[in-house]
């Protein structure tokens, strides 16, 4: 019995090699971790569960049958981040640079379905050549089971991808698939194509980092929603992250005990907004100083930052924030503003996170950019996002609610359950000037008349009591009340019930 | 007595006098301009009045806007403070005509100490020392090398109406006499608008002392010991204490008894300071008088126990002065900082903007130390462009220096600012700066131990000691609360190692600590470890420092300390004693591991600064060639009628300016270019 057991921890200290030493330094060099190193990293000390550590690949052809290491590429398992389970895989680039083979994605496939039927997050961990080529079809096929698994989870667990390496072809899609995508700074790379190809179709001269680096994907394409400086600083952060996540989508949000009193009061939001209308402020502060203890982790930073979306707490208890920030472009609704803000508010009512919504947003940017750009469409999908929420929704008008983009900001026409708006509010169709001009057209020669009528419309509908007058604003706020009210709002929506008619999915405008 | 005065003035000052007024039953009155609406003064008094636009010279300075507050609220006298009229004898005058009291000395003393050249004669001529000098007027610049000539060398070269350092050079030769007469007279014509300049003698390694007076409208005077203030930055005074750790009682008596001289000469009636340049021999000189309330009162507040506005407030209503010379007794040792909203790391520019944190360390007096805070913001407040960048005067009194002086330290690292740079990590570093410390001063101090501008302290020693046990225990709170989140699976519970590395990035390096941290009652054991495991230092720290406090405040091993917290990815920066690090507490095995990730170079960022909208340029900031810091304003661009200001995203020296103030700009136009 002794050597049967000396036999299994051998083929296991093989297995933990991987690629073996010299991969492994290779891999260090590069300013990487190695899977395990990462999954240690990940999870707490000594929960990682590993599966199917001796699985080999099956391929014959181009040598392949010769070439075999247990593993084949990816470590998959499940373990814990502070006592909550959760599964993993985490591709190997020191075994045959972490390519796809179709034992590879079986590994992978058996922990999408467990994590499917426990109702468990899954992070996959990224850092691979693509599909390997030698396998051909075989591995197309995996990828594509991967792909189907991720949908079929999406919505049900939450489902984290880090991109810590190249990460290219057929492996991109599995992540696209996910609801947050992180990378590390000068480490890691996307794209569906590489600058190879890129040349060789159009002809155009790029790097992998001007191609799909961290710095293209959190700012310009949107398709990663952060990055980070190095990979303990990605995977300790993922761990922070989970914290604020539900397990799935029937569990609620997790809850632990807060250190901030929910009725504090802070007399500094009394002067948060200027008096000059004009002029901006940070509406980060107002998150900062509403969320327990100043802890607010923002998602797709970089990115659309007219719009501020991330995690906070209160009482405890995770919310999803949305805030207008007026620091940027106004905090006016662009495409791109809408499209981060609506996804963000789907993923939090998929999983049962309440809406705490800040507003001051100026409208929609005119405009032929944003008007070709498919403004129309892209805004509906915030108004879809928020309109078939079903989660509790807080929302506050901090200041300015024009036009359309009022609406659509978690109004309560679309389902707002507790709207408020603090005293500077000015909910109307549009700024006094604009509206004298149109209403009053034929007074334009009259300076005086114009000024007049002007400061009536200012008096009359820039302020929160029309809406108010309405019932459309359930209370005018102070200011320094704003943590108070809401957490009084979310725990009294705690027991929200809300059921949309039974359909088979809605059809979101894409 | 008054029974209603009114403060011409606004900030701290205005702050300070309202709290002395209300303690004697006085009603007050506070003035405000555009830009002071909501300021603490304001809110502080019973009454306030408005006197114009924000700019100082259309509100602060017009003394007929003062008269007609008055006037409006019926307030019988007028503390004007320090700075804006309180040096103008044709304000006492005005308000005399008016019919109102003037908190201050009569308009014929400042008349007479307001002129530099006269006032020395008046010195002079009371038998004060002075410094050796022509105090005539020079007509040219030879005539200044020769009296140069006659004082000897290096000699200083002065506007006759100066101050704050405008029109001062300082020459070491015939030559340098020349050019620096020249250069005084023409930024003496441009800044005060009298070339008047005179010459004298220059003081190698001087420090700074002044004499505290205060007098009566019945001839009495008596002296309140001495301030020094050499520790100043471009001629502003940034740190002051009292008494002198240079003076001994035979020189302060002397000086004292020089400057209650000139005060008697020139009927001095009210609280006023006597300056002196003194050389480190204890050889003494008058600079000039401030016919005011100096900035820095408070720490002859403080030793003296006596409170100086309300000495003004009783001797201006008529009262002869209750205290006697004999009757003044220094008691023990005061140090003040001045809080300003300068970026010590941006070469102390001013930073302008809302103060998004501000909680100044608890004020009281508590086992024999006081802490005093006179401020006159308050959280949420603005820091405006429109007057002096001072937040707060931060004040400490202890029995000797050293403790003042680390009660002063303690209070700086326990006062947490943030929205806009200040210069606290400054004021901290100083605080534990040996030769500060041992009182070796000068007013070249500062240029002479900050040559290349401010670094924060690298952390050694016992700083960080003290720096990774604190963030050890910040690490220990933060992950037992971690286990208590709810979903957790069954079997066995979530446990932290024992064992941890903390890691500490600042000026000077990384540096790892191993540690291992026990809670105990009230607080935390941590034991400093060598690698191989012995224990080096054990810590006992109490503190009830809980997550979101911005301050770490407790003690460690029995000694009062209090560090800065601010939360930064996967650890806290923390600031203390004028050390600022990034913290990081590992497990050994992460330690491990972030040791292999790579170092990166930071701040690359973009080299062309785009529109970010389409929207029209109000300004643009920078010229070709400029350089400018990270988080510094380039342009300002409108558009859905806001204005956003566009920042530095790094370092760098601007190439090129593609756009002008009135362009109409598309989305992604270069508005400039970095070199």
């Amino acid at each position: 019995m002794k050597e049967i057991l000396e036999e299994l921890e051998n083929r296991r200290g093989v297995a933990r090699l991987g690629g073996g030493e010299k991969r492994i330094d290779a891999q260090h060099a590069r300013g990487k971790l190695t899977a395990r190193e990462r999954i240690e990293l990940l999870l707490d000390r000594g929960s990682f569960e590993e599966f199917d550590t001796f699985v080999q690949h099956r391929c014959i052809d181009f040598g392949m049958e010769t070439q075999k290491i247990p593993g084949d590429g990816v470590v998959t398992g499940w373990g814990t981040v502070n006592g909550r389970q959760v599964f993993v895989f985490a591709k190997d680039f020191t075994v045959f640079g972490g390519s796809l083979s179709e034992a590879h994605a079986q590994k992978i496939i058996k922990i999408q379905d467990l994590a499917l039927k426990t109702r468990a997050p899954i992070i996959g961990l990224f850092d691979a050549g693509g599909a390997r080529i030698q396998e051909g079809v075989a591995a197309l096929g995996g990828y594509g089971e991967v792909f189907k698994r991720n949908v079929i989870a999406s919505g049900v667990i939450p489902q984290i991808s880090l991109i810590m390496g190249p990460c290219a072809g057929g492996d991109v899609y599995s992540p696209a698939m996910t609801d947050f995508i992180f990378m590390v700074r000068d480490t890691s790379y996307m794209f569906v194509t590489g600058p190879d190809v890129v040349k060789t179709v159009t002809n155009e001269t790029v790097t992998a980092e001007e191609l799909g680096g961290a710095k293209v994907h959190t700012t310009k394409s949107s398709v990663a929603d952060g990055a980070y400086e190095n990979d303990v600083e990605m995977l300790l952060q993922t761990r922070r992250l989970i914290d604020f996540l539900p397990l799935n989508n029937k569990v609620g949000v997790p809850e632990w005990p807060s250190f901030d009193e929910p009725d504090r009061i802070d007399e500094s939001l009394d002067t948060l907004v200027p008096d000059n209308p004009n002029k901006p402020y940070d509406i980060k502060e107002l998150i900062l100083k509403t969320v327990d203890e100043g802890d607010f982790f923002e998602i797709q930073a970089a990115y659309a930052r007219n719009i501020v979306t991330g995690f906070g707490r209160i009482e405890g208890r995770t919310v999803g924030f949305v805030a207008n920030q007026p620091m940027v472009l106004a905090g006016v609704l662009d495409a791109d503003a809408s499209r981060k803000a609506a996804r963000f508010v789907r993923f939090c009512d998929a999983f049962e996170i309440p809406i705490v919504t800040f507003v001051d947003v100026p409208g929609f940017l005119p405009g032929t950019a944003q008007e070709y750009g498919g403004l129309i469409k892209h805004g509906a999908k915030l108004l879809f996002a928020y309109s078939q929420a079903t989660v509790p929704l807080v929302t506050v008008i901090t200041r300015k609610a024009f036009g359309g983009a009022y609406d659509v900001m978690a109004s309560k026409h679309v389902g707002g359950d507790v709207n408020y708006a603090w005293p500077t509010a000015q909910i109307a169709v549009m700024g006094a000037k604009g509206a004298v001009e149109i209403i009053f057209r034929a007074d334009m020669g009259d300076p005086d008349k114009i000024a007049a009528q002007t400061r009536n419309y200012e008096e009359r509908f820039l302020s929160p009591f029309v809406a108010a007058e309405r019932g459309y604003i359930d209370e005018v706020i102070k200011p320094h009340s704003t943590r108070r009210r809401i957490a009084r709002a979310l725990a009294m929506l705690r027991s929200k019930q809300q059921e949309l008619p039974a359909k088979k999915h809605d059809n979101l405008p894409l | 007595m008054f029974s209603k005065i009114l403060i011409a003035n606004r900030g701290e000052i205005a702050c300070r006098v309202i709290k002395t007024a209300r303690k004697m039953g006085i009603k007050t009155v506070a003035v405000y301009s555009d830009a002071d609406k909501d300021a603490l003064h304001v809110e502080m008094a019973d009454e306030a009045a408005h006197i114009g636009p924000p700019q100082a010279a259309q509100s602060y300075l017009i003394i007929e806007k003062i008269i007609e507050a008055c006037k409006q609220t019926g307030a019988e006298a007028v503390h004007p403070g320090y700075g804006f009229l309180s040096e103008r004898a044709a304000f006492p005058r005005a308000l005399a005509e008016a019919g109102i009291v003037f908190i201050g000395p009569n308009p014929h003393a400042i008349d007479a100490m307001g002129d530099k050249i006269e006032s020395k004669k008046a010195a002079a001529a009371a038998k004060v020392s002075t410094v050796p000098g022509h105090l005539g007027v020079i007509e040219n610049g030879e005539e200044a090398a020769r009296i140069a000539d006659e004082i000897g060398y290096p000699v200083m070269i002065k506007a006759s109406a100066g101050g704050g350092g405008k029109g001062m050079r300082i020459a070491y030769s015939r030559a340098e006499v020349q050019d620096g007469f020249d250069r005084a007279k023409s930024e003496a014509k441009s800044s005060f608008g009298d070339d008047r300049v005179f010459v004298e003698k220059f003081i190698v390694d001087p420090r700074h002392i002044e004499i505290q007076v205060l007098g009566d409208k019945h001839g009495n005077v008596i002296y309140l010991g001495e301030r020094e203030c050499s520790i100043q930055r471009r001629n502003q005074k940034v740190v002051e204490e009292a008494p002198s750790p240079l003076l001994d009682e035979a020189t302060r008596r002397q000086m004292g008894e020089q400057a209650v001289a000139l005060a008697k000469a020139v009927g001095y009636d009210s609280a006023g300071t006597v300056e002196f340049v003194a050389g480190q021999d204890k050889s003494f000189y008058f600079l000039e008088m401030n016919t005011r309330l100096q900035v820095e009162h408070p720490v002859t507040e403080l030793i003296t126990g006596i409170d100086l506005v309300e000495q003004m407030i009783r001797v201006a209503a008529g009262e002869p002065l209750a205290i006697t010379q004999d009757g003044v007794k220094l008691n023990g040792w005061a140090v003040e900082g001045r809080v300003y909203a300068e970026d010590p790391f941006r070469n102390f520019l001013p930073s302008t903007g809302r103060l998004v944190t501000y909680r100044p360390p608890a004020e009281g007096v508590h086992d024999g130390i006081t802490v005093r805070n006179d401020t006159g913001v308050y959280e949420g407040g603005e820091i405006s462009l429109f007057y002096d960048p001072m937040i707060a005067k931060l004040v400490t009194h202890a029995p000797t220096r050293l403790a003042a002086i680390e009660a002063q330290g303690d209070a700086l690292d326990a006062f947490a600012i943030d929205g806009i740079g200040h210069n606290i990590p400054f004021l901290s570093a100083l605080m534990a700066h040996p030769r500060w410390r041992e009182g070796r001063l000068s007013t070249g101090f500062i240029a002479e131990e900050y040559p290349d501008g401010f670094h924060p302290r690298a952390a050694a020693g016992e700083t960080a000691h003290t720096l990774s046990a604190v963030a050890a225990t910040i690490d220990h709170v933060l992950n037992a609360r971690k286990r208590k989140i709810s979903g957790q699976i069954s079997g066995t519970p979530v446990t932290f190692d024992r064992r941890r590395v903390v890691q500490l990035a600042g000026e000077g390096g990384v540096q790892l600590q191993s540690a291992e941290i026990d809670a105990i009652d009230g607080g935390f054991q941590v034991q400093l470890l060598t690698w191989g495991g012995e224990v080096t230092n054990t810590y006992t720290l109490l503190t009830t420092w809980k997550p979101g406090d911005l301050v770490w405040t407790g003690t460690v091993s029995g000694k009062p300390a209090s560090v800065q917290v601010r939360s930064i990815p996967n650890g806290v920066a923390l600031a203390h004693q004028g050390v600022a690090v990034k913290a990081r507490v590992y497990t050994e095995r992460e330690a491990a591991l972030a040791l292999l990730m790579p170092e990166k170079v930071t701040g690359a960022g973009g080299k062309e600064v785009l529109c970010p909208m389409p929207g029209l340029v109000v300004s643009i900031a920078v010229t070709p060639g400029q350089e400018v810091k990270a988080g510094e304003a380039l342009a300002v661009v409108e558009a859905m009628k806001m204005e956003n200001v566009l920042r530095a995203e790094r370092d760098g020296t601007i190439k090129a300016v593609h756009a002008k103030a009135g362009d109409s700009l598309a989305v992604d136009a270069v508005i400039l270019e970095f070199a």
